[in-house]
């Protein structure tokens, strides 16, 4: 082959090559991403698979965590404020997790519509303050009784 | 309007002496500023309610993550120059541009992996914001071998501002990613129309340390373009009396 053909040939492979593959990065990212996590909702109305690995997302619901007292299995629910389902877990929890927390958890929905999960992971939220700022502002919050703040945007 | 500014910039003589006196004043000041804001973050501003202080890898995460992209769109538009205007400057600016850019889209990913192993519980998830990040080290790093691996310089030139151009379309899904998707990095903390989800004592620092990579990262690839042009220009005169004169 003429060498300027073959340089030709071998660039614009290289682009198409280049391209691809950032291509079908993107739209695996995409395709598991329309589904990173399935809502409560979603799970509830029967959107998510059963049996399937799946990630679920939610928000930890306040006074819903219940640990085993031997090992390190531990029950919650997450909620979108909508519904509410249960996950159970066996393992160890990242440090973000709590109540009231937003997570993503990886597993498996049975029969039950229990969410058997093998990885938790804590979501955060776009906020940053001082630990004193946070206090000064539970504080603030209790003072004028309950109130629903962060409740959408922090999961 | 006067254009000739434009056309002047398109020559890589007139570029060299314009720019030779502010690569290492632009340089020396980005040092200062990342070493006074990465101190000032690190040592004396607060730990976060939740994070504690493994926010603070912050002060590095962001301003190469924002950089990284926003030197990814220089990139793009020097290739639309070029492939337009065929201005000679541009080429010699995408080959100095796209190793930093790199490096600073692969400190990104490593920061941001480091981070996300305490917070998160995970090094890496295949999410939107995080997938669309590596793309965006892998188009740098294509850029980069496509330049090395073509002898001829003028295919080389037209092929890197063709990637370059053709790699934009990466930046918007890596900017709204974390707002159309769901996502497990979290969204925007800083945006144009709200405040920022931050106090000013967290966020003061960030911007030292941002402005700080700005210079830094301008005196660097000046210094990169103009040894390229020294190179590319070896056989004019003007570069041998430059060569004369000053020694190599």
């Amino acid at each position: 082959m003429h060498p300027v053909r073959k340089k030709r040939l071998f660039v614009i492979s290289a682009i198409v090559l280049i391209l691809g593959a950032a291509v079908t990065l993107v739209m695996y990212a995409l395709q598991q991403n329309i589904n990173l996590f399935y809502s409560p909702t979603q799970i509830v109305m029967g959107e998510a698979p059963r049996n399937a690995t799946i990630r679920a997302g939610g928000m930890v619901v306040n006074g819903s965590v219940k640990r085993h007292s031997e090992t390190l299995a531990v029950v919650f629910e997450t909620t979108d404020f909508q519904h509410t389902i249960t996950i159970e877990y066996r393992g160890i929890l990242p440090d973000l997790f709590r109540e009231g927390q937003g997570i993503v958890a990886q597993g498996q929905l049975n029969d039950d519509g229990v969410f058997i999960a093998t990885e938790v992971l804590a979501k955060h939220d776009e906020k940053y303050m001082p630990p004193e700022v946070s206090e000064a502002v539970k504080n603030a919050q209790s003072a004028m009784g309950e109130t629903k703040v962060n409740s959408q945007s922090t999961y | 309007m006067n254009w000739m500014w434009f056309h002047k910039l398109g020559s890589p003589k007139w570029f060299f002496f314009r720019t030779k006196a502010w690569a290492l004043p632009l340089f020396s000041l980005g040092c200062v500023g990342l070493i006074v804001g990465l101190i000032w973050g690190l040592a004396f501003a607060p730990a976060d309610y939740q994070q504690g202080n493994s926010f603070r890898i912050i002060y590095m995460h962001v301003p190469v993550a924002i950089l990284a992209q926003s030197c990814y769109f220089a990139l793009g538009v020097a290739g639309f120059v070029f492939l337009v205007w065929q201005m000679k400057i541009a080429p010699i600016f995408i080959k100095a541009m796209a190793p930093v850019g790199a490096i600073m889209a692969l400190i990104a990913l490593v920061s941001g992996a480091i981070w996300g192993k305490p917070t998160w519980g995970t090094w890496w998830v295949w999410d939107a914001r995080l997938t669309s990040v590596l793309v965006l080290f892998f188009l740098y790093m294509g850029i980069i071998a496509l330049q090395k691996a073509l002898d001829d310089p003028v295919l080389a030139n037209k092929a890197v501002a063709v990637i370059s151009v053709v790699g934009l379309i990466n930046l918007p899904i890596i900017k709204y990613s974390v707002v159309l998707l769901e996502t497990l990095h979290q969204g925007p903390t800083f945006t144009l129309t709200k405040k920022p989800e931050m106090p000013p004592e967290m966020w003061l620092p960030l911007l030292v340390c941002m402005i700080g990579m700005c210079f830094f990262v301008a005196g660097l690839v000046i210094w990169r373009m103009q040894s390229e042009i020294l190179q590319r220009e070896h056989r004019t005169s003007w570069v041998r009396e430059e060569v004369m004169k000053n020694g190599l």
